[in-house]
């Protein structure tokens, strides 16, 4: 199994924390893993984004210009990164601030409104976890135990006391991805 | 002892790596993509632990001069740097090759000329592998194509260090340095309280002075030095060539390609055999001493071999030399901080060698 992931959008979102915790959740269930930042002129200022691959091989490049899934979180990232899954590939994406929408149909598109969500549940910096929870329902390549015990991992001590609701965010997004799937089934 | 599995950047593999491989200091200045290297050391505070002394300098030439200073007194000492800050270290580390010493000089490599841009590149492989400095002189070249590399080679880098009198550099780049990946830690060597027999550290009776110089106004006797250095670096020629192959053994065409490239060409591999083009790849590790033997030997053996580096062609020379003329041998690179792709690679194995 080899998972090849972008996750791209504004910096400060916590795209690079986002790749980081799946890293490390990669690490606590035996995979092989790399995280490769985008460290350049976008990091000060303006998109930023990250290549995670999970593995149960050697990873090879871990610099690739094609993904099985794209996690996109602003307009300039979906811009960039659609074209980039490979087809049969997952792109989820929230809808905040988008005003052209990802049209591929060689792809599974999935929107998930993880900001607002976030924003509702009063706890706006957890939008990124509420995203990964809704990925992983889609593609369980990580279970959550490990991604809140990677939590734990990529968190300095002095932040721990934010992992349950970090966890919660989790959960609501796979709850909220669920509810597009069924709405999905009920729509065929 | 077990190893200890972490998950962190290459930057921070190396600093945690040198203070368990027991070194006794850093000299260092920030540049990016390798500033992680002294933030790190500064966080980990081994001067409080391990003895081991971490300074940010007042400028690379400070660092170099410094690493000059521990590396007389037969301290394990370190510095690292980037592309520009490395081209400034330059007279440091001819004078430290030209001394006999052991040092560890890291270059997390970054697109030049000049300040270039700060992200990734290979364009520093003349630079590291032949010369840098004036004179005739070489430094061990350990070229990591991983995190865990980066953190092996630092041990290694001192053990080689020491073991031949000479400056060693690891060449390595900032995706390499900015990536993290997991990475199986040593347990921590003992700082050595051995003091060897050149070292600068105070004459007692019992021997006569040690005199650490690069200086030597006979042209006799230093043509005798130039000698012995020569009759040095052909040991190493003979004794420290490193490499990897990847699907080697029934490959009709091969890659060359180190570090960053490396990694790349693997992938670039996987993808033409699924083609059915049968290619393989050889990773050197050495970049001084180069494994120009065994691209000889398989010269030999291939139709035709790709040097792929980000770099206008640099490595391709050593290439070049070692086939000598058996076989077509052409470049492939990117420049400017891009990388290339494996798709890339293989449209251009296929485009300059296969049909070509």
């Amino acid at each position: 199994m080899t998972e090849e992931i972008i996750i791209a959008g504004f910096g400060g979102q916590g795209v690079l924390s986002m790749g980081k915790i799946m890293a490390y959740a990669g690490v606590l269930q035996d995979m092989e893993v790399s995280w490769m930042p985008s460290y350049g002129p976008e990091m000060r200022g303006g998109t930023a984004n990250v290549i995670v691959i999970l593995s149960t091989e050697r990873i090879s490049s871990p610099i690739i210009r094609r993904f099985d899934t794209g996690i996109i979180l602003n307009q300039q990232s979906l811009d960039k990164f659609e074209g980039s899954i490979k087809p049969g590939g997952v792109l989820v994406y929230d809808g905040n601030g988008i005003s052209r929408h990802p049209v591929r149909n060689d792809i599974s598109i999935y929107r998930i409104d993880a900001t607002e969500e976030a924003a509702r549940l009063n706890s706006p910096k957890t939008f990124n976890m509420i995203i990964l929870g809704g990925f992983l329902e889609i593609k369980p390549v990580l279970s959550v135990e490990n991604v809140v015990n990677g939590l734990k991992k990529s968190l300095p001590e002095r932040h721990h006391r934010l992992i349950p609701e970090n966890a919660k965010a989790l959960q609501r997004g796979g709850e909220m991805m669920r509810e597009v799937l069924r709405i999905r089934e009920q729509d065929k | 002892m077990e190893r200890e599995l972490r998950l962190m950047k290459g930057n921070e593999a190396v600093a945690e790596a040198a203070i368990r491989a027991g070194a006794d200091g850093y000299f260092g200045y920030p540049i990016t993509p390798q500033s992680e290297i002294l933030e790190y050391l500064m966080e980990a505070k081994p001067y409080e632990t391990t003895g081991m002394v971490v300074l940010q300098a007042e400028s690379e030439l400070a660092a170099i001069n410094m690493v000059y200073g521990g590396a007389a007194c037969g301290k394990k000492v370190m510095t690292t740097s980037s592309s520009p800050g490395i081209s400034l270290k330059q007279e440091g580390i001819t004078y430290i090759a030209g001394a006999e010493l052991p040092c560890l000089i890291v270059n997390v490599v970054r697109g030049g000329p000049g300040l270039g841009t700060i992200q990734p590149a290979q364009s520093d492989y003349f630079q590291a592998v032949k010369g840098g400095g004036h004179g005739d002189y070489h430094l061990i070249v350990l070229a990591p194509a991983s995190v865990q590399e980066m953190a092996d080679f630092v041990e290694l880098g001192f053990d080689l260090a020491f073991r031949y009198r000479n400056p060693v550099m690891i060449l390595s780049d900032g995706a390499i340095g900015q990536m993290m990946e997991k990475v199986y830690l040593n347990p921590h060597r003992e700082r050595s309280k051995d003091v060897p027999e050149w070292a600068t550290t105070g004459k007692p009776p019992t021997r006569s002075r040690n005199i650490i110089t690069s200086l030597d106004l006979d042209p006799e006797a230093q043509e005798r030095f130039n000698l012995k250095l020569v009759a040095k670096y052909n040991e190493i020629r003979e004794k420290e060539v490193r490499y990897e192959e990847f699907q080697c053994d029934d490959a009709d065409y091969l890659l060359v390609a180190y570090g960053t490239s490396a990694r790349v060409c693997q992938k670039s591999v996987q993808l033409a055999r699924m083609e059915g083009i049968r290619v393989g790849l050889l990773r050197p590790i050495t970049l001084f001493p180069f494994p120009s033997e065994r691209i000889s030997v398989l010269a030999d053996r291939v139709k035709g071999i790709l040097s792929v580096e980000m770099s206008a062609g640099q490595m391709v020379e050593d290439v070049l030399l070692a086939v000598n003329g058996k076989v077509t041998v052409k470049h492939y690179g990117r420049m400017g901080g891009m990388i290339p792709t494996p798709e890339e690679v293989v449209e251009n194995l296929r485009s300059k060698i296969i049909g070509g």
